[in-house]
């Protein structure tokens, strides 16, 4: 968890079909929608599990462990945001890598940054009037 | 008649006319009055007139958002010229920006129009203005806007540009085929020498490796010079049937074959191969509905909004092998206009002569088969015959294999 204040996010619009993946960092968690026929995890949430068609999908957490699959250092200051430069990454998740997650690699020297490496999730915080969200980045995973 | 499964359908439309508006960095016009400099210019370059046309394609329709990114729907078009319509079409769920010219062959191919005005309008320069593109992101980074639909999963990453996103694919390309940046700087460069002699480019002035390299960073592995040139300008072409063409101004330009597919999740991110994009499906369906081959291709006008999706088209076309366009294009011998084997975004494409998104190259190949491109016509080793005009990155893709009698 950041002690400091975390950097301006556009925040997600929260619904009752995400709100699982947006709270999951309150309890550590990042969770995706799991078909509990076939066993799929699905993202983005979908209300219907896209390989079985089975109705019975439900949140689950995960390890929270991932590979970056790659990633750009983004130098442009589009918006408030991050200190620049800022590293924006696609992971797969270790679970079932085929999902994916856009988010950005914290905690890591750009010159340690390889395609493949294992990172884990860490959670940034941001207080909300709608409701609080955790925001799911990734760091290098020490213990893979 | 009877329905003939195996008929590559496209065969019975044709390119009968182009034309485009005034094109400027910021031209500070009424959008709507832009677009239809573009695609009155069209009509009468196919020499027909408005009440001939009887269809209306564009892409994206009407949006507020981004700003300056539509500067005009199908209806406003339609009413603005009081057409009498048979078929109409727009939207941003399609095979890229030609994806409404594909749905064009289509319309005429099925009789439900004889001629398609097919445009696409655009203000993003002046919309802009002074503080470029960071002016038109969403929410502009202030109150209270909340992250949906898609860019749920980049906004709150602060990934909110799709140089972002293809600098990624980009960087995948480097890492799994050894990919480089002197080797992505010649689609930058390529583009300018040819925009050193359109005299409708916005970007004229030579530049070499080393201005390349001096450019600022936007997003690793691209600079600034790998990114587009926002722009004012309207591009429209007409799509005839081709049994009703003949007694036009023009020669018409055969469509040989059209590629629309998406295989893989239409996702920027989650799509199966991250080296690779939907113009890998687009292509390859591409080649099913012809017997020409990618040696017939004489002239290739490919997308460049960033330079990456241009080495990610020649690969998809088959140009070059899977993970081989990096030397492909490196040194722009094989791409040059009169001596490559491939000449390639004739014109300047959108990074040098303006992100007219998608329909400049479509506009630039039909120049080009009727040999009024001017100084920078490709005369040798001769004036083309087979081009591909390709569209599109990431998810939404497409691409047109056109042919001069």
């Amino acid at each position: 968890m950041t002690t400091t204040e975390p950097p301006f996010r556009i925040l997600p619009r929260v619904t009752d079909r995400n709100r699982f993946f947006w709270t999951g960092g309150e309890e550590g968690e990042l969770r995706f929608l799991r078909c509990q026929d076939c066993g799929y995890y699905l993202h983005p949430p979908l209300p219907r599990c896209p390989q079985c068609r089975s109705k019975r999908v439900a949140p689950e957490a995960v390890s929270g462990r991932a590979h970056l699959a790659t990633f750009s250092i983004n130098h442009q200051p589009w918006m408030p945001g991050p200190e620049l430069p800022y590293v924006v990454a696609i992971v797969e998740v270790v679970e079932q890598p085929s999902v994916r997650l856009t988010t950005n690699l914290v905690h890591c020297a750009h010159d340690d940054i390889q395609i493949g490496m294992p990172v884990r999730v860490v959670f940034e915080h941001h207080e909300d009037p709608d409701g609080d969200v955790w925001i799911p980045l990734f760091e290098p995973d020490p213990e893979a | 008649m009877a329905l003939d499964a195996n008929e590559i359908i496209e065969r019975r439309a044709c390119i009968s006319g182009v034309g485009q508006s005034a094109i400027g960095r910021r031209l500070h016009r009424d959008p709507v009055d832009l677009t239809l400099d573009g695609c009155l210019a069209a009509i009468d370059d196919a020499g027909l007139s408005v009440t001939d046309i009887d269809g209306v394609s564009t892409y994206p329709g009407p949006m507020e958002v981004p700003p300056g990114f539509s500067g005009a729907g199908a209806y406003d078009v339609i009413d603005a010229l009081r057409l009498s319509v048979g078929w109409y079409n727009s939207g941003l769920e399609t095979s890229g920006q030609l994806g409404s010219v594909i749905n064009a062959c289509l319309a005429v191919a099925s009789g439900l129009a004889n001629h398609v005005l097919c445009f696409r309008s655009v203000h993003e320069g002046s919309a802009q203005g002074e503080k470029g593109r960071s002016a038109v992101m969403p929410g502009g980074g202030a109150g209270r806007y909340r992250a949906s639909g898609f860019q749920e999963w980049n906004l709150p990453f602060s990934a909110p540009s799709a140089a972002i996103w293809i600098a990624m694919f980009a960087q995948r390309h480097f890492h799994d085929y050894g990919t480089t940046r002197e080797q992505l700087a010649w689609i930058a460069l390529n583009a300018r020498r040819n925009a050193e002699i359109n005299p409708n480019a916005i970007y004229r002035d030579p530049m070499s490796l080393d201005d390349y390299f001096a450019a600022r960073m936007i997003s690793t592995p691209f600079c600034l010079y790998d990114c587009d040139v926002p722009c004012d300008g309207t591009t429209a072409v007409i799509v005839s049937r081709r049994d009703r063409a003949d007694s036009l101004r023009k020669p018409p330009i055969g469509v040989e074959a059209v590629g629309a597919a998406v295989r893989g999740r239409p996702s920027w991110d989650q799509f199966d191969d991250l080296s690779t994009m939907a113009n890998r499906d687009a292509a390859a369906q591409l080649w099913t509905r012809t017997d020409l081959q990618p040696s017939d291709v004489e002239l290739l006008e490919a997308y460049d909004g960033f330079s990456f999706i241009t080495m990610s088209w020649i690969e998809a076309l088959g140009f070059c092998g899977v993970g081989e366009s990096g030397p492909f294009v490196e040194g722009g011998e094989r791409i040059a206009r009169n001596s490559g084997v491939l000449p390639l975004n004739t014109h300047g494409g959108q990074l040098s002569a303006g992100r007219l998104h998608g329909y400049g190259f479509l506009h630039e190949a039909c120049v080009q088969l009727w040999a009024e491109a001017g100084e920078r016509q490709v005369t040798s080793p001769r004036v083309p015959r087979v081009a591909v005009a390709a569209a599109g990155g990431g998810n939404t893709c497409g691409c047109l294999l056109l042919t001069r009698d």
